[in-house]
C-alpha cells in the first residue's frame, strides 16, 4: 500500500516543483472532411472537431481535480490542412477562410492552441501546398488560436530548398502582419525537419496521415522536478546524476501515462502516444536552463553546456520509455529562449548565442525556438538559419525546428513581452553575413547516404 | 473499490482528524489504512479511503473536504490512489 512519505513526494512535486502535465492532446483526421466546395469542406471541418472534441476541456478538468495533478493546456491537432483544402483552395485567401473556422471551432471547444494549419513539403510542394503557406501570414494575423508548421525536409527524402527559401519569406511576412503586436504571429509559426506525425506540444503538432481517426495523445512536463532533484545531489558523478534524473523522468512520465489512459477511456478515443519532454515555462523553478546549471555551467552558453545537455536529453527518454506504453512525439528536452527565465538571463549575461543554440539543437529533442532577431532581418537570412537546421535534422535522423521572430521595428537591445506561456525575450543578434546566393540557388538538397536502408 | 488519498497538511491543532473522520462517516466512506508524522513542524496525515458507497460523487466530497480544511486552518486535499500507485509502483 502507498506510504505517506510517498503521497508527500508526489505532492511535493506539484505544489513547490510545478508537476503538470503539459497538454492533452487530441489529434483529428481531417480528410473526410475534403470537399469541391469550400463552404461544405469548412462546414464539415467544423463540425467534426465540435463533435469530436465537445468533451475534451471538461474532461481534461476532471482528471485534473480526481487525481489533483494539473493539466496545463487541453489542444487539438489536425491532418495537415494542405491535403483537407487541395480540393477547393484556389487562392491563398481560401486557406484563410478555412483557418477562421478552425479558430472559430478552437473556441467554440474551449482548447487554447489547435495546430496542424501545416504543409508536408520535404520533398516537393504541390499548388496547395504552396498556397497554403503563402496564406500563413494572413491566417495568423487573423485567428487567435491557431498555429502552422511546414515541415522542409527528412532524413528519406532531403532538405527542398525552394520551401526553405519560401519560409524565409513567409516568416518576414508573418512578423510584418503583427508588426503591431511585437509580430507575435511568429510564434505560432514553426519550419520543421523530419517532423512526426504524432507531437501533441506547438506550434509544430499536426495529426499525421499514419494516424487514426482521432487519437489522444499527452505531453508531460517537469524540469522542476528534474532540477530539485539534482539539488539534492551536488556533488553527485555523472553515473549517480544520470540514475537520478532517470528516475525522475520515469515517476513524471507514469504520471502522464496514467492522464492519457484516463483521458482515452472517458473521451472513448484511443490513446496514441505519451510526449515525455521537459517543457520550461517562464515561471521560476520550471526552468531547462537551470537544469543545466545544477549538472554545473554557469549559464547556458558555457563551454559545457552541449554535453550537459546531451546527457540531459538521453536519461530523459532512458526514464520516460520504461514509464509508458507507446512514446513518441519529440520526447526530450526543449530549450526555447522566451520561455524559459533561466535562457534570458543567460542571454542577457552574454551568455548564449544563437550559434551556441545551434549547437545545442544537435543533441535535444527540438531546435531553435523562441528565439527574437532584430525586425531588419533579411528573408535570406532566415532561409539560410532554417537551412542550417534543416540540415542538422537530416544528417542527424532526428526532428529539428526553427521558430524565430523577426520583431519589425526592434533591433539587438530591445525586448519584446508576449506574456503568458510564450513569455518575454530580449533580441537576439545575427550573423549579419549574407546567405543570399546559397539559398537562392533553387532545388533541393539530397538525401544523404545513411537514409538508404532498403 | 474506488480508494482515494485524503491528505491532510497544516499546524498541528486539535481536532482535525476528528473532523475528517466525523464527515468520512457521514458519508459511508470507509478508512482503510491512516498515518501521520510531523514534518518542520507541520502536520502531516494520510487516509486511504473506499469511496465505493459513497453516498456523495467525488466533486463533492472534494470541495466539502477543502472547505473543512480552510474552516480549521490546514490544507486538505483528496486524490484518487492511482496517481501514487502509479508513480512509486511499477
Amino acid at each position: 500500500m502507498i506510504n505517506l512519505q510517498e503521497v508527500i513526494e508526489t505532492n511535493k512535486m506539484i505544489e513547490q516543483e510545478n508537476l503538470d502535465v503539459r497538454t492533452i492532446t487530441m489529434g483529428i483526421s481531417l480528410l473526410d472532411c475534403a470537399d469541391h466546395d469550400l463552404n461544405i469542406t469548412c462546414e464539415k471541418i467544423y463540425k467534426k472537431i465540435t463533435t469530436l472534441a465537445c468533451n475534451l476541456v471538461q474532461t481534461g478538468e476532471d482528471i485534473a481535480r480526481e487525481f489533483g495533478i494539473p493539466i496545463v493546456n487541453k489542444r487539438i491537432s489536425i491532418t495537415p490542412i494542405s491535403l483537407v483544402g487541395s480540393a477547393c483552395c484556389r487562392i491563398p485567401g481560401d486557406y484563410v477562410q478555412i483557418a477562421k473556422t478552425l479558430d472559430r471551432a478552437a473556441k467554440d471547444v474551449g482548447v487554447n492552441i489547435l495546430g496542424g494549419f501545416s504543409a508536408i513539403v520535404s520533398k516537393g510542394m504541390t499548388q496547395s501546398d504552396e498556397l497554403l503557406i503563402r496564406s500563413i501570414p494572413m491566417a495568423l494575423a487573423c485567428t487567435e488560436r491557431i498555429c502552422s508548421s511546414v515541415n522542409v525536409g527528412s532524413t528519406k527524402t532531403g532538405i527542398n530548398m525552394d520551401a526553405v527559401r519560401l519560409m524565409g519569406d513567409i516568416i518576414r511576412q508573418t512578423a510584418e502582419a503583427t508588426q503591431e503586436r511585437d509580430s507575435v504571429g511568429c510564434t505560432k509559426l514553426v519550419v520543421l525537419c523530419n517532423a512526426p506525425d504524432d507531437n501533441p506540444f506547438m506550434a509544430g503538432a499536426f495529426h499525421g496521415v499514419s494516424e487514426a481517426d482521432a487519437i489522444i495523445n499527452v505531453g508531460v512536463s517537469g524540469p522542476g522536478v528534474v532540477k530539485y532533484a539534482l539539488e539534492q545531489i551536488p556533488d553527485a558523478d555523472f553515473e549517480l546524476l544520470c540514475e537520478t534524473i532517470k528516475r525522475t523522468a520515469f515517476k513524471i512520465t507514469r504520471v502522464g501515462q496514467l492522464v492519457a489512459q484516463e483521458a482515452s477511456s472517458r473521451l472513448g478515443v484511443p490513446f496514441g502516444i505519451i510526449d515525455l519532454s521537459l517543457a520550461p515555462t517562464p515561471a521560476i523553478g520550471d526552468s531547462v536552463a537551470d537544469i543545466l546549471k545544477c549538472i554545473g555551467v554557469e549559464h547556458p552558453g558555457a563551454p559545457g553546456t552541449t554535453a550537459a545537455l546531451a546527457l540531459l536529453n538521453d536519461q530523459v527518454k532512458k526514464g520516460g520509455v520504461m514509464a509508458s506504453s507507446y512514446v513518441g512525439g519529440l520526447s526530450g528536452a526543449f530549450i526555447p529562449v522566451s520561455e524559459d527565465q533561466g535562457m534570458i538571463d543567460a542571454v542577457e549575461a552574454g551568455a548564449l548565442t544563437i550559434e551556441k543554440l545551434e549547437a545545442m539543437t544537435c543533441v535535444c529533442s527540438v531546435g531553435l525556438d523562441m528565439i527574437a532577431i532584430p525586425g531588419d532581418t533579411p528573408a535570406t537570412t532566415i532561409a539560410g538559419i532554417i537551412a542550417d537546421e534543416s540540415a542538422i535534422g537530416m544528417v542527424n535522423q532526428k526532428t529539428t525546428a526553427v521558430r524565430i521572430i523577426p520583431v519589425i521595428g526592434k533591433t539587438v537591445g530591445d525586448t519584446v513581452e508576449y506574456g503568458g506561456l510564450f513569455g518575454h525575450a530580449p533580441i537576439m543578434p545575427v550573423n549579419t553575413f549574407s546567405s543570399q546566393r546559397f539559398v537562392d540557388r533553387g532545388g533541393r538538397i539530397p538525401a544523404p547516404i545513411h537514409s538508404f536502408k532498403n | 473499490m474506488t480508494r482515494a488519498i485524503i491528505t491532510v497538511v497544516g499546524k498541528d491543532t486539535v481536532g482535525i482528524i476528528a473532523k475528517v473522520c466525523t464527515y468520512l462517516a457521514d458519508n459511508q466512506i470507509n478508512i482503510l489504512d491512516i498515518s501521520q508524522t510531523i514534518v518542520q513542524e507541520f502536520f502531516n496525515m494520510m487516509m486511504i479511503v473506499d469511496l465505493t458507497k459513497s453516498v456523495k460523487p467525488f466533486d463533492q466530497l472534494n470541495d466539502e473536504l477543502v472547505k473543512i480544511g480552510k474552516d480549521t486552518g490546514v490544507q486538505v486535499k483528496c486524490q484518487l490512489e492511482d496517481i501514487f500507485d502509479k508513480m512509486h509502483r511499477i
